[in-house]
């Protein structure tokens, strides 16, 4: 159960690979977190994180898990519910970045990634929400990005799929008003990790660590919507409402 | 024009979906809940409990989960409320009560004090339930003289899991009784109880304040002076630091006779009102409730409580549920509510509870003023709460930053000092210290085994607790 001060006694994982997840995880399994359960695309990579959450006294178990295939995510989702009791927390941590210049030249790519980064998370959420609903509780967290604040040319394909899943998610958690679960959207800046590599990187720019801190706090707080860093909040208020022209010019790099 | 809301009775006569949070109004969960408006219909529910098991819920006082049960049966007792104050021999010091599970010390009150008659304790609220008192075995300010309250009472109806009523009292199946007292509502569906009711003089207490500038002073006070008053609690001012660490104000008293309260009480000595004077607004902004606002809250609290006062006549509102005048007051600590932490430690133990004040002071926590008590000996249940030593209450918004990783470094000097938290009011302690501080939980879970092996009965809080 997750207690007045925000902690949960155990989390799921869809998306196990993403550093910012295992970030987060690390925070879980300081506190009240004893089970973590991982759904991964390729689970043996995970062993190391796995060896270190369960010397802090955690039990881990990890399983394949595709966000390309949405017709698995229900059963892949129960059979976690089923096998482990309670899931007081889901974390929706399954993304590409991709590179805008290859989806240019390659559409299919470009769909692919939508797929996993909206469809994917479209429908391994509304899989979590209905255990959720069936056990009276639970907290979805959805990593979104500033990137789905306003699209920008040099990556509009990732920034459009976050749009589309920040949306989703906002609308789920509306809906869940009432069923005792709740959504909280993570929306990070330029995080520096695998995924941005080699990338240059923009003004604020976090580090998973940075991002974790921010969502355990926040989640002690009751936020709905966590910005990491948390001046993205007013800066993206203002991008939102700059006129196209002046954003082309902004956001340009 | 909003809609007509339909009329209360009719939505809550039918089981309906509905989140539910304890007093402190955190860690929101949803059940199917059922408010039945009869003895029978109350029997009814627990047969037809959902998968994830059934839990009785009273006046939802409890601050944190324990009167929650998430995707499962939560049935409101609160319209199954009838009782009965027996005949007694007009020499004898106590009357017998049997009171359904629903019926409220507020209700109790308003027909016993006319007929010279008290509960036989009191919490520092009066909107609890019999039943909930039970599963909370819970205490007041004459805990030091009277124990707690499954001490009085003589006999209950239980509903067990499987649907068999039974009749269970200190000398009738002890085990199970002993384990119900206390038993946060999880051995079965408490229907009845019978206690024994003390006689009053009047409706007035004779009330001696003293105010204490340190935490030692205050100690020392209740230390010598107690064993006098048949009511005894101090509040403490745990914003205030240095030299004024631990800085009390001291209240104790015991009921006025008729010839005492006549000044204040008028031609009849057992003249009872009490009421809501004011209800919080319904929707309060964080931070209200901030360091500045409540350290001059506090501030201007001591200042005005005398130094020393003897035998000032107050009403039973006044001396017992000074909260209860505010409706809704847990509102004005906002959306992200609040915790109550309370503790008791042993009785020699003054130098960890000074550690514990001066850590709570330094923290900056924002904290109204806090309850210390002296308790009495323990009664025989397992889980119950009190044992001797001293206690400590206190309420923190939930939102404080370093308040998770604060309060467990806490419970871990209560537990190296034999103490323990209070299970009706916890909301975030660490499980694996559960049975430290409850070293009996295994004797209970075995008597929770025999009466409901199939977990039948849950909550929220025996799901964090792994009770």
């Amino acid at each position: 159960m997750r207690d007045a001060v925000g902690a949960v006694q155990s989390v799921l994982v869809l998306g196990g690979g993403s550093e910012i997840a295992q970030a987060i995880v690390d925070r879980l399994v300081g506190g009240r977190c004893r089970t973590v359960v991982l759904g991964a695309r390729d689970i043996t990579a995970l062993s190391p994180v796995a060896a270190r959450w369960q010397a802090a006294g955690a039990t881990v178990d990890s399983f394949a898990f595709d966000a390309l295939d949405p017709a698995s995510h229900q059963a892949a989702v129960d059979a976690a519910f089923d096998a482990h009791g309670d899931i007081d927390m889901a974390i929706i941590a399954f993304g590409v970045l991709g590179d805008q210049a290859t989806f240019d030249a390659d559409p299919v790519a470009a769909a692919d990634a939508a797929r996993a980064n909206y469809v994917g998370a479209v429908s391994a959420s509304l899989a979590v929400a209905s255990r959720f609903r069936t056990q009276g509780h639970g907290t979805l967290l959805v990593l979104s990005s500033v990137a789905g604040v306003r699209a920008r040319a040099d990556n509009y394909v990732y920034g459009s799929t976050k749009a589309g899943l920040d949306a989703f998610a906002q609308g789920l958690g509306d809906a869940l008003v009432g069923t005792g679960s709740r959504v909280v959207v993570v929306r990070p800046g330029f995080v520096h990790g695998r995924m941005t590599e080699g990338m240059q990187p923009a003004p604020f720019a976090t580090t998973p660590d940075k991002v974790a801190d921010a969502v355990v706090a926040g989640l002690a707080k009751g936020r709905e919507v966590i910005w990491a860093p948390a001046v993205l909040a007013p800066v993206f208020t203002v991008m939102r409402n700059l006129p196209r022209g002046v954003w082309r010019r902004v956001s340009a790099r | 024009m909003p809609p007509t809301p339909p009329e209360p009775a009719a939505v809550l006569a039918r089981p309906h979906t509905a989140e539910l949070t304890g007093w402190g109004r955190t860690a929101p969960t949803a059940s199917d809940v059922r408010r039945p408006t009869s003895a029978t219909e109350l029997q009814r529910a627990l047969p037809n409990g959902s998968p994830r098991g059934l839990l009785a819920r009273g006046l939802g006082r409890g601050y944190g989960d324990c009167a929650q049960n998430s995707g499962g049966t939560v049935v409101e007792t609160t319209d199954v409320d009838a009782f009965t104050i027996h005949d007694a021999d007009p020499a004898s010091d106590t009357v017998l009560v049997t009171a359904e599970a629903g019926a409220s010390i507020d209700r109790l009150l308003h027909a016993l004090v006319p007929q010279g008659l008290f509960v036989p304790v009191t919490p520092g609220t009066r909107y609890v339930t019999v039943g909930g008192a039970i599963a909370a075995d819970i205490h007041g300010k004459n805990h030091h003289r009277k124990g707690s309250w499954c001490q009085h009472v003589t006999s209950l109806h239980l509903q067990l899991a499987d649907g068999e009523v039974v009749e269970i009292g200190p000398d009738r199946d002890p085990e199970l009784f002993w384990a119900t007292a206390g038993g946060m509502g999880l051995t079965g569906v408490v229907l009845d109880a019978t206690f024994a009711c003390p006689r009053i003089g009047s409706s007035r207490l004779l009330v001696d304040t003293d105010r204490a500038a340190d935490l030692d002073e205050v100690l020392e006070l209740m230390a010598s002076g107690d064993h006098a008053y048949d009511y005894s609690v101090a509040w403490i001012d745990l914003m205030a630091g240095g030299r004024a660490t631990g800085r009390s104000v001291l209240t104790r008293g015991r009921f006025a006779t008729a010839e005492e309260a006549a000044p204040a009480a008028g031609p009849d000595p057992y003249a009872y009102s009490a009421g809501v004077l004011a209800s919080a607004p319904p929707f309060v902004p964080d931070g209200l409730l901030n360091k500045l606002t409540v350290r001059a809250f506090n501030e201007l609290w001591f200042r005005k409580a005398p130094v020393r006062r003897r035998d000032e006549l107050q009403t039973i509102p006044t001396f017992f549920h000074p909260l209860d005048m505010v409706g809704g007051w847990n509102r004005i600590y906002g959306p992200q509510g609040f915790l109550q932490w309370q503790f008791v430690i042993p009785f020699g133990a003054e130098a960890t509870l000074r550690r514990i004040i001066e850590e709570l002071s330094a923290s900056g926590c924002t904290s109204f003023l806090a309850v210390l008590k002296a308790f009495g000996e323990a009664d025989p249940a397992p889980l119950s709460f009190p044992a001797p030593g001293w206690t400590l209450a206190l309420d923190i918004p939930a939102g404080v930053r370093g308040l998770g990783p604060l309060l467990d470094r806490l419970d871990e000097l209560v537990v190296a000092e034999g103490g323990r938290v209070y299970l009706a009011k916890d909301s975030r302690v660490r499980p694996e210290l559960v049975p430290q501080m409850y070293p009996r939980l295994d004797e209970w879970r075995a008597v929770r085994n025999r009466v409901d092996p199939q977990r039948r009965i849950r909550s929220d809080l025996s799901r964090r607790l792994g009770l």
